[in-house]
């Protein structure tokens, strides 16, 4: 890979006296789909807060388009470039749909993406724009947080557990528009506890376990076996151990 | 004849009870903050009026020009510097702080000012009348003080839901963690916020002024009408604070009638009531 969009290093996390990530190192070229799966509390959304700046960093633990930006905050990271579909999609309750969308577009770059190029990925919305969003319905509300971090036009989409708490049914409507949102080149982190999802969707996998990766490679390369071995914690085929087992 | 002008002289306070209210929703909507130095601010915007008016010879209206921008700037400048790192899960430590700012600004006042009690003089506009009907008369200054009231709360309420920074403040209050990934710095939304309070702080501290005497230590009773009213319309509502400035204005003025006396018992008394029979306020729809 030449320069990659986004390169970790070593990066460490704490919250408090816990560390939740140890030395975690990965990286995405820009257009790339990267999924991060791993059990819960393996720090998969610590390592996404941790890049959208909600938590700070060492400042050269991730650089990002080339810089280093392990400090900067997250109300900084938005204009560089970087946008963040939170767990639990988190709108905001007291705006209608339409605001919603606005407000992540607000101080973000310009780019493809617009209230228009939105409310055709997700048509439904269209009909929904001025409802207020604790109104609609899980699926759509998801819709409304993909749709708001696109407004600001990111060059690297980080999507936290988007199938959480959502039917099947929707889950595959979500995951069929993915498709729309990477033609234009934006890279996209997907974590997700539903493997089968995320493996469809990326090319390059990492796992995640109790704060470090233990397993990385292509979507392709890896087995069911490999990632049972390495999302669970048993040991691998390749017989080591895990030290806080 | 005579009860619907005492309805009607109360109403007309209550634009400015309304005014005082204002700002402190504004502020405790967006940032869950109680600025028990709002009366204060309201008591230094008159005085910085006093100086527009005696220093340049405007008139108190003419001087609202300088004094709101002015207090816009305290403002911002008290909240990007001290009040942002008071705001936190627990509300003691802005209590404290803005509790301590009431005290400093009294006491700041009564040595720069003294304790005399002064007045703006708005000039015949002061004593001027309009005759509504036989036996009813209004006077023009409090009709122009309830109308400013009115354009100033449906100004705030444009603001709150027609415009970028409105939509800042309601997303900022909503979540101010997931207000950052849109970009927006908590700490500047919250400075704008408390800007926007102070402008309103300095409308209500001159019409205020013009309306009555005062002097340094009259902030705490303006804090409290204007808390009264807030939680008679319901948290964080704007048009809610002007139901309860005019429930509170009215109340005074029957209380006065009756006794002058009970002017401002009679409004408590109104306050208790509402607070007994409906804690969570008139219009409690809250934004954010």
């Amino acid at each position: 890979m030449a320069e990659p969009l986004l390169d970790v290093r070593a990066l460490d996390a704490h919250y408090g006296d816990f560390q939740a990530l140890f030395g975690v190192s990965m990286r995405v070229g820009a257009g790339q789909v990267v999924s991060v799966i791993g059990a819960n509390g393996a720090g998969k959304s610590t390592l996404m807060k941790c890049i959208a700046g909600l938590i700070r960093s060492r400042r050269d633990a991730i650089l990002f388009n080339g810089a280093e930006v392990g400090d900067v905050p997250a109300y900084d990271m938005v204009a560089r470039g970087v946008a963040l579909v939170p767990e639990g999609r988190r709108l905001f309750g007291s705006l209608t749909v339409e605001e919603n969308l606005l407000i992540g577009g607000q101080h973000g770059r310009p780019g493809p993406w617009s209230l228009a190029r939105v409310f055709d990925l997700f048509p439904i919305l269209r009909e929904r724009r001025n409802v207020a969003a604790p109104s609609l319905s899980g699926g759509q509300q998801q819709m409304v947080a993909i749709g708001r971090a696109l407004m600001a036009n990111p060059d690297l989409l980080l999507c936290d557990e988007i199938s959480l708490g959502l039917a099947p049914a929707v889950v595959r409507e979500i995951y069929a528009r993915l498709p729309d949102i990477t033609a234009s080149g934006m890279a996209l982190m997907i974590v997700e506890q539903d493997i089968v999802q995320a493996l469809a969707a990326a090319q390059q996998v990492y796992c995640l376990q109790e704060g470090r990766v233990v397993l990385e490679g292509s979507a392709a390369s890896l087995t069911r076996e490999r990632i049972a071995a390495a999302y669970f914690g048993v040991r691998s085929a390749q017989g080591s151990h895990h030290g806080a087992a | 004849m005579e009860l619907l002008n005492i309805l009607l002289q109360g109403v007309l306070v209550g634009g400015l009870y309304a005014m005082f209210a204002a700002g402190l929703a504004l502020i405790f909507g967006v940032m869950r903050l109680i600025n028990i130095a709002h009366g204060d601010f309201i008591v230094l915007a008159a005085y910085l009026s006093l100086i527009a008016t005696e220093g340049l010879g405007l008139g108190p209206l003419t001087s609202l020009v300088i004094v709101v921008p002015l207090m816009g700037v305290v403002g911002y400048a008290l909240q990007r510097g001290l009040l942002n790192a008071t705001l936190g899960k627990d509300l003691l430590p802005s209590l404290l702080v803005t509790f301590g700012l009431s005290i400093i600004i009294q006491n700041g006042l009564l040595q720069v000012f003294t304790a005399d009690s002064h007045k703006l003089s708005a000039g015949a506009i002061e004593v001027a009348t309009i005759k509504l009907a036989e036996g009813l008369w209004v006077g023009v200054l409090p009709l122009v003080q309830f109308a400013v009231a009115v354009a100033v709360i449906a100004g705030l309420h444009l603001l709150f839901y027609r415009t970028a920074l409105g939509r800042a403040f309601r997303a900022t209050s909503d979540d101010p963690t997931v207000a950052q990934l849109m970009g927006l710095d908590n700490r500047k939304v919250f400075a704008w916020a408390m800007a926007i309070s102070m402008g309103v702080v300095a409308v209500a501290g001159v019409f205020f002024a013009i309306r009555a005497n005062f002097d340094p230590s009259i902030g705490p009773a303006r804090l409290l009408f204007g808390f009264e009213a807030v939680i008679i319309g319901g948290l964080g509502s704007l048009w809610g604070t002007l139901a309860g400035g005019i429930i509170l204005g009215v109340a005074q003025a029957i209380g006065a009638h009756i006794d002058p006396g009970w002017q401002l018992l009679a409004g408590h008394f109104a306050f208790l009531l509402l607070l007994l029979l409906r804690p969570q306020g008139l219009f409690p729809k809250v934004f954010g």
